[in-house]
């Protein structure tokens, strides 16, 4: 649940809240490409350093930590199998190189997540709509998209609900062997899908009753503009690009180890 | 034996529920909590089976801190029927739904059979034996629901908002049941908005408001003090109003029960000593 409590968007204003969500996306995607493009430990961690005043700017400190702690079991568990598999599959050898190696293959998960977790919990979801209809993605997905993304803490919230009125009939769910502890969950499931495909079937109706699709063009109250913020941002989105690809082709980079 | 002492609940996102509430709730008493929505009525109910541990202050079930005991253990005798019955029904009909919470307390499959049967009967349900209690009525799934914790007899019930969605003739039966039940010295607490199905029952009144305590008495003083009442946002019952507006021709104000008023009507009437 960690983990999506650091994806959660909360309304805030801050500088980064304000970014057109474009622009944002591109910056994302960016250190997404830049993390795949190395696989040595020092970019990786100053990449992972650079999206601190990101966060610190965005005051999402608490919930992007969360986020972080989230991911920890699976950044470990990536870290583990990588140096395992090298291990048993280079004979039963291990060298600072091969560790460093899964260091970083770690690292970049965890550059994903922090990334993406800024992202999300900085742009609202009606922002994230607005951007896909203006980027041309047919309404009824942005829609549907937006719907989904804002339904998900409700959907939550819901089967906490759901396992108290269970929990109030009896039901253990921690009782039993690993079958009859996922054969527990049904009566938490079922009444969650159910309520989920109800729930759908009513907004369906609530919106054609006021009159959804009625026009081909629909128009919008508030528009995405580009502002100065924004184009700063396209700016270091690009310097960081460039850098990154200079830096891939021109510049040897020293593994931790051999500075020692 | 039902006993909060001066607790205090934050829900996680750091709103305070509950603002230190005590409340002791005797054996086979009748409590209707009352209060506008948002009060901490849910948020209340739920420390009584121990499915909300209090962050401050402890609650005792029968001499028993809810702390050092799962909800499983409390459901026995503390049966909680939830507000919204589409957050419980999942099975393929109506009575598996109804076996369900028996199953769970390991009652003999002849036991079970013959409370399913009696649940059913009791909440006219029996028709409905082989249905999919998703093909029922919004009413009627209420009903299964409720159906599905009286089979264990618990001690003590709890209903949150038991009457919405329910006809005059369902409501009757509702009142009925409990009337059964205090008979049986059982205990009911219910959570409700509904001025009328109170008045009607009489019980004991809890009156909530912002996370605290605000009134509690017999219904009938209660539900008669337009101050109090207005700050909970509830009007007065029909009855109760009809009595206030009487009430400068000499008549009692503190009236809530329909026979108790059509009594001092006719005496009224006799004596002819209206003012
Ligand atoms: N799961 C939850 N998480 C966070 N806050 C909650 C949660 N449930 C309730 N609250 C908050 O706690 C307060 C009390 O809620 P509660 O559900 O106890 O009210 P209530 O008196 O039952 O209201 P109603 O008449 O609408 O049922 C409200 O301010 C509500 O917003
Ligand atoms: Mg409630």
């Amino acid at each position: 649940m960690s983990v999506f409590d650091g994806l959660r968007f909360r309304k805030v204003y801050s500088p980064i809240h304000n970014l057109d969500p474009r622009i944002k996306f591109g910056y994302v995607i960016a250190i997404f490409v830049v993390a795949i493009i190395f696989y040595q430990v020092i970019p990786l961690l100053v990449l992972f350093f650079m999206q601190i005043p990101f966060v610190l700017l965005a005051r999402v400190q608490r919930q992007w930590l969360r986020s972080l702690r989230g991911a920890a079991f699976l950044a470990t568990f990536i870290f583990v199998v990588n140096v395992a598999t090298t291990y048993f599959t280079s004979g039963y050898h291990l060298t600072a190189f091969n560790v460093e190696n899964a260091a970083a293959m770690t690292l970049r998960f965890v550059v994903l997540v922090e990334s993406f977790s800024v992202f999300f919990l900085t742009t609202s979801p009606d922002h994230l709509g607005l951007a896909l209809e203006e980027s041309r993605v047919p309404y009824e997905f942005a829609f549907a998209f937006t719907t989904a993304v804002r339904f998900v803490p409700v959907l939550a919230e819901e089967a906490q609900t759901i396992m108290d009125a269970q929990k109030a009939r009896g039901l253990e769910l921690e009782k039993g062997g690993l079958l009859k502890r996922i054969r527990n969950y049904v009566p938490v499931l079922i009444p969650l899908i159910v309520s989920a495909i109800r729930r759908s079937l009513e907004l369906a109706e609530a919106m054609e009753s006021r009159a959804w699709g009625a026009t081909k063009k629909r128009t919008n109250l508030y528009l995405l503009r580009l502002h100065k913020g924004d184009f700063g941002l396209l700016a270091i989105t690009v310097g960081i690009l460039v850098v990154a690809v200079y830096i891939h082709f021109f510049v040897h980079i020293p593994t931790i180890a051999s500075l020692f | 034996m039902i006993e909060a002492q001066d607790i205090r609940y934050s829900y996680p996102n750091k709103v305070e529920a509950l603002k230190g509430v005590s409340l002791t709730i005797k054996d086979g008493e009748f409590v209707a909590i009352m209060g506008q929505n948002g009060a901490g009525k849910s948020t209340l109910v739920k420390h009584f089976n121990g499915l909300l541990k209090p962050s401050q202050g402890k609650v005792l079930v029968d001499g028993v801190q809810t702390t050092k005991s799962s909800v499983a253990a409390l459901a026995r005798n503390v049966g909680f029927v939830f507000q919204n019955p589409d957050h419980q029904l999942f099975s393929e009909t109506v009575e598996e739904e109804i076996a369900f919470a028996l199953k769970n307390f390991g009652f003999q499959p002849e036991v079970i059979e013959q409370r399913v049967t009696w649940a059913l009967n009791l909440l006219s349900l029996t028709q409905y034996r082989k249905t999919s209690p998703f093909l029922l009525s919004g009413g009627e799934r209420k009903r299964v629901a409720l159906a599905s914790v009286l089979a264990w007899d618990p001690k003590t019930l709890i209903l949150d908002e038991p009457t919405i969605g329910q006809d005059h003739e369902q409501k009757e039966k509702l009142r009925q049941f409990i009337m059964q039940m205090q008979t049986q010295k059982k205990t009911v607490v219910t959570v409700t908005h509904d001025v009328e199905f109170v008045a009607e029952c009489n019980p004991r009144v809890v009156l909530m408001k912002e996370g605290k305590i605000v009134a509690d008495g017999e219904g009938k003083e209660i539900l008669t003090d337009p101050a109090l009442l207005e700050l909970s946002s509830i009007v007065l019952p029909q009855i109760a109003q009809v009595f206030t507006k009487l009430a400068p021709l000499g008549f009692p104000k503190d009236i809530i029960d329909l026979y108790e008023a059509k009594q001092i009507i006719l005496k009224a009437k006799e004596s002819r000593n209206l003012k």
